[in-house]
């Protein structure tokens, strides 16, 4: 079988470094691409996170990929902002959002315990069963940075707690996502990317 | 390198000096470390550029976040350590010499990344700033108040402080809890306690006393002194939560 060959898809902003070495370690090939073709072909798609929704939205909508991303049949994996754009909408900048899944993006709420952003490691608990979360444990450890995050919803398979419970992992079809940083999640995220990168069309 | 966290400009350049760094780096992370920071002092103030390929190094080696403090004055040196694979950059000296920097790097990229790092002392009853520390040449009073300087500085766009208090930094006593505390009740972003970790005990009680969101230490760690998954279980027992 070959490698997966993954195309992480273009939202603009920095920081798809960590995400590129952590695929290397594990053993796929990836590129950046804005290109639909490109993103067609590839065996996995990312929608990694970074920037606002409302800016992310338009550099996709720039690029035609709105109407492309739902229809994408390989594995898809949003993480940390590309979660919330897989959803309908946010509330961040009013956004909307591709709408994969139905769920609208809340802004975390602030308190003196818990800050927002919510910025570092968290326990999920699991819900339900996804090949995404195959072998990784009930309370595992993952690193979170976000203002906004999904509410539970029925393709939750995994939650986690800032001043409520929010969506840590989300699955629906060939599509799952991720609010938390897997590429730097130590073992677990690089369990979690594996579990991803072993699935098939 | 110094004190387990600062390398020197020169011999950073030396690609020996750099597996070292990666080794340390690979050894912390297997031991459970929840984050990194890399002192970057090559980037000297003479405004020469500065080879970041280290960055990449590291950040191909990690899988838990990393900060590069030190030697970023602007957002295009931001921008080429982020797009390196840094997670975070932290500043102290150029944010007091512009605050607006805060500004500018957290509109940029976000408050998340932003980490402003202060060198606090505390003199006639009051805690004060300081600047240029990585130098004791050039170490002088930043003339600001702490508790002034971060409110302002989270108002400006922080997302995290980390807060070394310098009576207590290489003397292995303790962290500076009352200090701490003090900054604490004043700080709604996460706030990372540094200077004075000498034994677990002090990890627990600066946690249990001042409820700071993180604690930051050097030479206990690069000594082997203590072992970070020991510390973990240790905190655990104590019933402080944290990534085992």
């Amino acid at each position: 079988m070959s490698n997966p060959d993954v195309a992480i898809i273009d939202g603009g902003g920095a920081n798809i470094a960590s995400l590129q070495y952590a695929l290397e370690r594990l053993g796929a090939t990836s590129k950046l691409s804005s290109d639909a073709a490109t993103i067609r072909s590839a065996s996995h798609v990312i929608l990694p996170g970074v920037g606002a929704a409302a800016a992310a939205m338009r550099k996709l909508r720039d690029h035609d990929l709105v109407a492309l991303i739902p229809q994408l049949e390989q594995p898809v994996l949003g993480i940390c902002l590309g979660m919330q754009l897989l959803g309908a909408s946010s509330d961040e900048d009013n956004a909307e959002c591709i709408g994969v899944f139905p769920d609208h993006a809340i802004k975390l709420h602030a308190s003196p315990e818990t800050p927002v952003p919510n910025m570092g490691w968290c326990q999920i608990k699991r819900c339900g069963n996804s090949p995404l979360t195959d072998g990784i444990d009930d309370g595992s450890w993952f690193y979170f940075v976000h203002s906004f995050a999904l509410p539970v919803g029925k393709n939750t398979i995994a939650s986690a707690t800032h001043t409520g419970e929010f969506s840590a992992m989300i699955a629906k079809d060939n599509f799952f996502a991720a609010q938390f940083h897997p590429e730097r999640s130590s073992s677990a995220g690089a369990k979690l990317l594996r579990n991803f990168l072993e699935m098939r069309t | 390198m110094r004190d387990g966290k600062v390398v020197k400009g020169v011999q950073f350049r030396n690609h020996r000096v750099v597996g070292d760094i990666l080794e340390l780096a690979r050894r912390y992370c297997e031991e459970g470390a929840d984050e990194l920071v890399f002192y970057d002092i090559t980037a000297s103030p003479d405004g020469r550029s500065v080879d970041r390929s280290w960055v990449n190094s590291v950040a191909s080696l990690l899988d838990i976040p990393f900060c590069v403090a030190g030697g970023i004055r602007s957002v295009a040196d931001a921008e080429d350590v982020l797009n390196k694979g840094a997670d975070k950059i932290s500043i102290n000296s150029p944010a007091l010499a512009n605050p607006k920097l805060i500004d500018e790097l957290a509109k940029r990229f976000g408050s998340q990344c932003v980490v402003l790092g202060v060198d606090s002392r505390a003199e006639d009853g009051q805690y004060s700033v300081y600047q240029n520390t990585g130098d004791p040449n050039k170490t002088s009073a930043a003339r600001r108040e702490t508790v002034a300087w971060v409110l302002e500085a989270q108002d400006r766009g922080a997302g995290e402080v980390v807060l070394n208090c310098m009576n207590q930094d290489g003397v292995r006593q303790g962290y500076d809890t009352m200090q701490l505390s003090v900054v604490r009740k004043n700080c709604s972003v996460p706030l990372i306690a540094s200077g004075g970790a000498g034994e677990p005990a002090h990890f627990l009680d600066v946690f249990t006393t001042a409820h700071v969101d993180g604690a930051l230490a050097a030479s206990v760690f690069h000594s082997g002194e203590i072992d970070i998954m020991d510390l973990k279980t240790f905190l655990t027992e104590n019933n402080v939560e944290v990534r085992v």
